[in-house]
């Protein structure tokens, strides 16, 4: 039975225990699913918490609502934390989050607006999410209506030239009802980010392109809080948040570990981790 | 609105001019089209719509894959967009763009590529795209279609418009031959049999009606009488007219300016083959071409009237 209501909170403890359930979701779903993207769901876990709980204007009982904010996520296979986040917040039935990745769910292997019409995109082939979120952006400016669009890059992700493209047009729009975020964990599926092909100077990057940077550890939610605020107030060009996250964050043997990019946990896998998220 | 056997050629603007005429209409009739273009203003024509309307053109520079995906995010939004390049860019460096972020999910962007085939002339093998109504129709939900003149693309960017769903557009660059009358209508899906024929049937798409029109007229006075259809649709295809062609001449040629390995004439294979199987011979391109005038290109590599005469004695000789 869907709840099409949740209670939103600006309590960073309150938000941190949302972080937790969504975390137990994470690994009984892809424990179930037996594949899946753990690691990079887990670094994302209270960037996409604070947005859900905190940051975005929307309502889980209008999820058509002409004025809500948008959420994008480009690193679409990341899709169990924005599986478990639809569905604490009511927009997605709960109880059917461990079919992930099975024949006929709605919780396809990545976002896929046929089964869950509420995606702002489908998603799933890195590199395209911020320029569907700029088209968003450029939408909003056109009917002026204030809503934001948020969108949500994989480290590995922005290896993509697409990205820089829109980092381009973004900034030279002057588009400022955008947020950028990266999930910067340094791990990608063939091993450590700076092993394969090196992002840094990342931040000067992301200046030089005309963005307004703000970087802060991704797990801390008051920072976050802070940053979202902040890249609402820059007026006149696009923000970036990069968060400097832990792949696999808050369960012991999958932090730092890219074996769990793309490696579901075993059933003693994900006994261990509950108990280490109880 | 139909023209006799006895075609006489008469240019008209080119199908890229008319496309671009047509947008900024329908930019006056309805605030939600805007538009993409990626530095081509000035070849695409949308720079008649950003003239009126520079507000929504969203002049992307020259990265074709942003300008899809932000179209994609346009339309995802409410808007109608048009995204427009040449097509041997915006189908080919936004195929996985469209692939993902459109075709998939069924999403309301509408794609128009200019500068279609060979008969670009002068600028070469680099610009002309010959491959992509194989890309545009490999794309699930998109409806692909390829106007023969002016008045049939300006039909096409209506309907457009109109339809939910993708749509890509095939225009060109020269200036066009007259083929239909200024108030012609057209139903989406169904070819347009132009000359009516018993002994074969000319297939004939974009500016290669105007050839089939002329080879029609060349065959009535050997005493041939050739059918000849325009497949402005290309995907949905027409095969009932198709198959009604193979049942009532039993002959069929089919000419395209796209590589002839992937373009029109294989889907008319498939469809013959499930339908009603008849002898086919297909006229295209069998690699890239060269610099040249349109003109020089279109004799040298066998897309003129003669070349389709001679196919379908081929074929009547298969008979």
């Amino acid at each position: 039975m869907l709840v099409a209501s949740m209670e939103r909170t600006k309590d960073p403890a309150a938000l941190a225990s949302i972080c937790k359930q969504i975390r137990r979701h994470i690994i009984t779903m892809t424990g179930a699913a037996k594949s899946g993207h753990p690691g990079g769901s887990l670094s994302a876990v209270e960037i996409v918490t604070t947005l859900y709980w905190d940051v975005m204007r929307h309502d889980p009982a209008r999820p058509d609502w002409p004025d809500r904010d948008r959420f994008i996520l480009s690193k679409g296979h990341a899709a169990p934390v924005l599986y478990a986040a639809l569905a604490e917040c009511g927009y997605t039935p709960k109880e059917a989050l461990n079919t992930l990745r099975k024949l006929g769910s709605i919780y396809q292997g990545h976002p896929d607006k046929r089964f869950i019409p509420v995606l702002e995109a489908s998603t799933g082939s890195l590199g395209e999410g911020l320029s569907a979120g700029i088209g968003m952006a450029l939408a909003a400016r056109l009917d002026k209506r204030d809503y934001r669009t948020y969108v949500l890059l994989g480290d590995g992700e922005i290896q993509e030239g697409q990205i820089w493209e829109a980092a381009m047009f973004a900034s030279y729009q002057k588009i400022d009802n955008i947020c950028a975020i990266v999930d910067y964990n340094k791990i990608q599926l063939d091993g450590f980010v700076k092993e394969i092909l090196d992002l840094e100077p990342l931040a000067d990057k992301w200046r030089a392109f005309g963005w307004h940077v703000i970087e802060l550890d991704g797990h801390d939610i008051p920072a976050l809080q802070k940053a979202f605020a902040e890249a609402a107030a820059t007026k006149g060009k696009p923000a970036v948040i990069i968060a400097h996250t832990v792949k696999g964050k808050g369960v012991s043997f999958m932090e730092n570990n890219p074996k769990y990019h793309g490696v579901a946990p075993t059933p003693e896998e994900v006994e261990l981790a509950l108990k280490e998220l109880a | 609105m139909l023209i006799a056997a006895k075609y006489e050629k008469k240019l008209g603007p080119a199908t890229r001019e008319a496309f671009g005429r047509a947008l900024a209409e329908l930019g006056r009739e309805n605030p939600d089209i805007v538009v993409g273009d990626a530095d081509l203003t000035k070849s695409t024509m949308t720079t008649y719509f950003a003239k009126e309307f520079p507000e929504r053109l969203f002049e992307c520079g020259i990265a074709e894959a942003n300008m899809v995906a932000i179209g994609a995010g346009l339309a995802l939004a409410g808007k109608i967009p048009f995204v427009s390049s040449f097509s041997a860019f915006v189908m080919t460096k936004g195929f996985e763009q469209l692939r993902v972020l459109v075709a998939y999910p069924n999403v309301n962007l509408k794609v128009v590529g200019t500068h279609s085939g060979i008969s670009i002339g002068e600028d070469g093998p680099s610009q002309m795209s010959v491959e992509e109504i194989a890309l545009a129709c490999a794309l699930p939900n998109f409806v692909v279609i390829s106007p023969a003149d002016e008045a049939a693309t300006k039909w096409a960017v209506r309907w457009a418009a109109e339809h939910y769903g993708p749509v890509f557009i095939r225009t060109g660059r020269p200036k066009a031959p007259i083929v239909y009358n200024s108030d012609a209508s057209f139903e989406i899906g169904k070819a347009v049999e132009l000359v009516p024929g018993t002994d074969v049937t000319i297939v004939a798409t974009g500016l290669m009606v105007a050839e089939a029109l002329l080879a029609a007229g060349q065959l009535e006075g050997e005493g041939i009488s050739a059918r000849v259809l325009d497949i402005h649709t290309i995907k949905p295809l027409d095969e009932e007219a198709l198959e009604r062609a193979a049942r009532e001449t039993g002959a069929l040629v089919v000419v395209e300016e796209h590589l002839v390995d992937s373009g029109l004439g294989v889907r008319v294979a498939q469809a013959l083959a499930k339908r009603c199987p008849a002898p086919v011979e297909f006229i295209g391109l069998e690699g890239y071409a060269e610099s040249g005038s349109p003109d020089e290109l279109l004799d040298k590599y066998g897309l003129r009237a003669p070349n389709i005469v001679d196919a379908v004695r081929r074929v009547l000789a298969r008979k």
